[in-house]
This record gives structure tokens, C-alpha cells and sequence, in this order.
């Protein structure tokens, strides 16, 4: 089994955006939530950089560690999904998350939160694969039809990689070593304890 | 000739081909490199708490890339909270239990008189019980975030402890309004009654009399209910308010912000119900006549006379100054 990681190559990343829109339009991901967005740091200023974010599908996930009812679990490829029918919109995973993933609709109340929704590595949610109530849940399933992430997949400049994480880091790797530099990959230490030696 | 010429023009072309050829290889090796310059992931790290930028979207709140300090609020609330609240809780119970078998009910030592008087109107009542209620359901519901997965959670199942805990979710945030409201009234009814003064000192000396058979004096809260009214106005008050900075989310602070109030509200709110279930034990089973000074508003005088001896003063005073048609004084 592959351990599903994302990785962005910073130094290629030109802040188009076209990861999140792809997100969007292929889970249908209502107004106000974003699983993934593009930070640029050091806007303006010389050796400014973007990463697209989006969940990291952490090892040893700490919403799931945090989250009161267990709703959230890792999958045999090391993809963190959740359960909307079991989560109760408490906010604990946001706290505890490094990378501002879960978001949650504005329902009700105050400002209280609805079901928890973030990033699925396009790997649906506990229903069966494919299904309706699973699209209109956590949006499309591409794992299941052997695709991988739509975000990656759509990146013009290939910044944005997605799969198996021995193999991206590969590329990654090779990419560095062509190029002769390389800012990291962004996250890494904090999503996996590890990082890429370049 | 003209091959000779040829040849030199080839052999000098040849040359500078090789001069070109051997410039540009340290040219290229000289060329800027991109990243010497740029950010860097763990240099920022190191130098902030967390990474944040610019996003192009409406969410600004999003422009925080990184920030590993979820990491140790994970820790606090997985591990240090769950002790801090067990040892508090359990350790109180166990106190209490202890004190119970050894001591005992604190009897009314003079027995009844059957005379009562007023100790709480029926305002001063129901102000009590509503945040009372209000408190016993915060509690459980609080208490299920942080307990409930490792103990409720495998004896139910998935379904039923979601669904409980959503409902215990709602209540939790309704039943914080009303509460936070017998918060402020209690802190303006009593206030008078729970400045600290010298009294309070020799009570708390003599150990307010739960030991021995010892009845220190006391006005109309001694030093026990001052504590348990400050408990009430200043936990009350902290709970209510980094309460409401979680149910109002970035309302008031950012991610960390939250974490920073989701520490303190669990902290004192374990220390509280703490503090709550000396306050029901003293309230009931731990001192004869004590309950119906909130049940019925009314206590006997002899239960005045032995743990508020100075207020009974007090109100005898008030009253004798009027004609009092059954002021056969005390025996």
C-alpha cells in the first residue's frame, strides 16, 4: 500500500490558484470553505515564495488524536478522512491542526460550526465508494477510480504533487538536484516528521 | 592555399568555439541562485511560532500556513487535562468520602427549635437553582469532551455517543446564557454579605468548626461560602468568557488565541465542579439543616444561632426594632 502524501514545490508554485478552483468545482465545496489555498509569504519582497495548502495527511494525525466523538481515522494509504454523520462541529481539530484544514460551515447559531470539512485527498469518506450520499457528503472519490488528486493533477507548473510519498519525494528529489536549489518541502517536519534531504 | 586557409579558419574557429564553450561553464555556474535568497521553512519557524503570508481569497484567517503549536494544545488536551481533571475531581470525591465516614453529618447540636426564620427569598432561590441546573448540565456535557471518548465512548458505541454528545453540544452552548445571567445576578445579590473581613479569619483559624464540635461565628456567609462565592463570580466569570471566545469563533482572537482559551476554560472549569461538589456535600448530606436554607428559604433558628450566630444577631436586631408579636427572644 502507497502512503499518500502532498508536497509543494515552492520554487515552481507562480500562485495561480488553479489547484483551489479545481478543488472546488470537483467536490462541489460550498461558498466560505476552501480545503486548499495558496499562502504566499513574503508577498512582494525578493525570494518570496507560495505554497498550496490543503490538509497534509499527517502521520499520527492530531485532529484525530484531539477529535471528543473519534470521527476521524487514516486510511490503509495514509489518507486522514472523517465521518459527517458522526462529527459534532466542536472545533477541537481545528485547534489542534498545524494547518488550518478543517473548516466548517456557518449553521445555526451564533457562530457555531456545522460538520467539520477539509480535504479528502479526493478519497470520499466512509461510505461506499462512489456512491450519492458520499459526493454529496466529501465530493468526488478519484482514489477509487485510480486517479489521484484533482489539485495535482490540474497544476500547470506541476508544483503541486500528489501520491505515493516515496515516490514524489523522488521527484522532488531529482528536481533539486537538476535545478541545484530547492526551498523544501513545505510542511513536512510537521505533517510527517521528516523532510527531504536535498 | 585555399585549403591551408580553410584550415586555419577551422583550427581559429575551433578555438574560439572552445574559448566560448569554456567561458560559459563558469558564466552558468554564476548565474543567481533562486532559493539563496528566498524563505525558508524552517528559518521561519525558528524565528516565529508560526508561518503567514498573503491569500487571494476572502478568508483572510487563512493566510496562516503552518502553525505547529496545535501540537502541544493536542498534548495538554489528550493528556495533562485528563489528569489535572481526574486528580481534582476523583481526588475532591475521595476527600469528601473520607470526611463523610470519619465525621460524619454535621448535626444541629441543640437540636430543633421550630422556630425558623428567612434565610433566602424566594428571588435569592430561584437565581440559585437556575445556575445550579445550568451548571450540572454544563458539567456532564463538559465533562463528556474531554472523558467521554475513553470511557463512554467503547460502552455505547459510535452512533449513540455522537448523537449524545451533539445534543450535550447544543445544551452546552444554550444553557451557557443563562447560566453566564446567574453568574452576574448571584455576584450582585451577595456581594454585601462576602467581603472579606476579620471574622473570617478566626473561622478559617478554627477550621470553620467542621472539625470538633466547634461553632465559630460568622455573619451571613462565613468563610466557606465567601470562598465558594468567589469560586462562583471569578471561575463563573472565566469560564463564561473564554466560553464564549470558542462558540464565537474569531470573533474575539485567532487560532491561538482559542487554544490559549480552551486551556483556561477547561482548567478552571475542572476546578470548579471541584469546588461544586464540596459545595452540594456541605449543602446536603454533610450538615443537618443546611439544605433548606435553599429548599424551602427557611432555617431553624437554632441552625442560625450555631453557624451564623452573628447574622441571627443581626436579624433579631432588625426585628426587635419593629413589635414583634412572637419575639419571646432566645431561651
Amino acid at each position: 500500500m502507497a502512503r499518500m502524501k502532498f508536497l509543494c514545490d515552492a520554487d515552481r508554485c507562480i500562485e495561480c490558484n488553479a489547484c483551489v478552483t479545481a478543488c472546488k468545482n470537483e467536490h462541489e465545496v460550498p461558498w466560505g470553505i476552501n480545503r486548499r489555498r495558496v499562502v504566499t509569504i513574503n508577498d512582494g519582497k525578493p525570494g518570496e515564495r507560495s505554497v498550496s495548502m490543503a490538509c497534509m495527511h499527517c502521520t499520527d494525525a492530531p485532529c484525530a488524536a484531539v477529535c471528543p466523538v473519534n470521527c476521524i481515522y487514516t486510511t490503509a494509504d495514509g489518507v486522514v478522512l472523517h465521518s459527517k454523520d458522526l462529527c459534532i462541529g466542536c472545533g477541537y481539530c481545528f485547534y489542534a491542526c498545524p494547518f488550518g484544514a478543517p473548516q466548517y460551515p456557518k449553521v445555526g447559531n451564533f457562530g457555531s460550526r456545522g460538520k467539520m470539512d477539509k480535504c479528502t485527498f479526493c478519497a470520499g469518506g466512509p461510505e461506499a465508494d462512489g456512491s450519492k450520499e458520499e459526493y454529496e457528503k466529501y465530493g468526488a472519490n478519484r482514489l477509487a477510480e485510480g486517479k489521484l488528486p484533482l489539485c495535482a493533477e490540474m497544476c500547470s507548473t506541476k508544483s503541486l504533487l500528489a501520491g505515493d510519498g516515496e515516490i514524489i519525494a523522488q521527484i522532488y528529489k531529482e528536481r533539486v538536484m537538476k535545478r541545484g536549489y530547492g526551498s523544501g518541502a513545505w510542511g513536512w517536519k510537521t505533517a510527517y516528521r521528516e523532510t527531504i534531504e536535498s | 592555399m585555399a585549403s591551408f586557409a580553410r584550415f586555419i579558419r577551422l583550427t581559429l574557429g575551433a578555438l574560439a568555439f572552445l574559448l566560448v564553450i569554456s567561458m560559459a561553464g563558469p558564466c552558468g555556474a554564476q548565474q543567481i541562485n533562486p532559493t539563496a535568497s528566498s524563505v525558508k521553512e524552517q528559518q521561519l519557524l525558528q524565528e516565529f511560532d508560526r508561518i503567514q503570508g498573503r491569500v487571494s481569497i476572502p478568508d483572510q484567517r487563512s493566510g496562516i500556513l503552518i502553525q505547529p503549536a496545535g501540537r502541544e494544545w493536542r498534548e495538554f488536551r489528550d493528556l495533562t487535562l485528563r489528569w489535572i481533571g481526574g486528580i481534582t475531581i476523583l481526588g475532591m470525591l475521595a476527600v469528601l468520602i473520607i470526611f463523610y465516614l470519619s465525621r460524619g453529618m454535621v448535626r444541629l447540636e441543640s437540636g430543633r427549635s421550630g422556630r425558623t426564620i428567612v434565610r433566602f427569598t424566594s428571588f435569592e432561590r430561584f437565581v440559585h437553582w437556575m445556575t445550579a441546573t445550568c451548571f450540572i448540565v454544563l458539567a456532564i456535557s463538559g465533562l463528556n469532551i474531554t472523558f467521554g471518548r475513553p470511557l463512554l465512548l467503547p460502552l455505547i458505541g459510535h452512533e449513540a455517543f455522537s448523537d449524545w454528545s451533539q445534543w450535550a453540544k447544543y445544551a452546552h452552548n444554550f444553557l451557557s446564557f443563562p447560566f453566564t445571567i446567574g453568574v452576574v445576578l448571584i455576584f450582585l445579590m451577595w456581594i454585601a454579605g462576602n467581603i472579606p473581613n476579620k471574622v473570617d479569619v478566626d473561622w478559617i483559624k478554627r477550621g470553620g468548626g467542621l472539625v470538633g464540635h466547634d461553632h465559630p461565628r460568622a455573619y451571613r456567609f462565613n468563610a466557606g461560602q465567601k470562598a465558594i462565592y468567589w469560586i462562583v463570580v471569578i471561575g463563573g466569570g472565566l469560564v463564561a468568557a473564554t466560553g464564549y471566545a470558542l462558540m464565537f469563533p474569531f470573533y474575539l482572537s485567532g487560532i491561538e488565541g482559542m487554544q490559549l482559551a480552551q486551556i483556561v476554560h477547561s482548567i478552571v472549569a475542572m476546578l470548579f465542579i471541584a469546588a461544586m461538589l464540596a459545595h452540594i456535600y456541605i449543602g446536603t448530606i454533610g450538615m443537618e439543616g443546611a439544605f433548606e436554607a435553599m429548599g424551602s428559604g427557611t432555617v431553624d433558628v437554632n441552625w442560625a444561632r450555631e453557624h451564623h450566630a452573628l447574622w441571627l444577631e443581626e436579624q433579631n436586631a432588625r426585628t426587635s426594632a419593629r413589635p414583634q408579636p412572637s419575639a419571646s427572644a432566645a431561651e
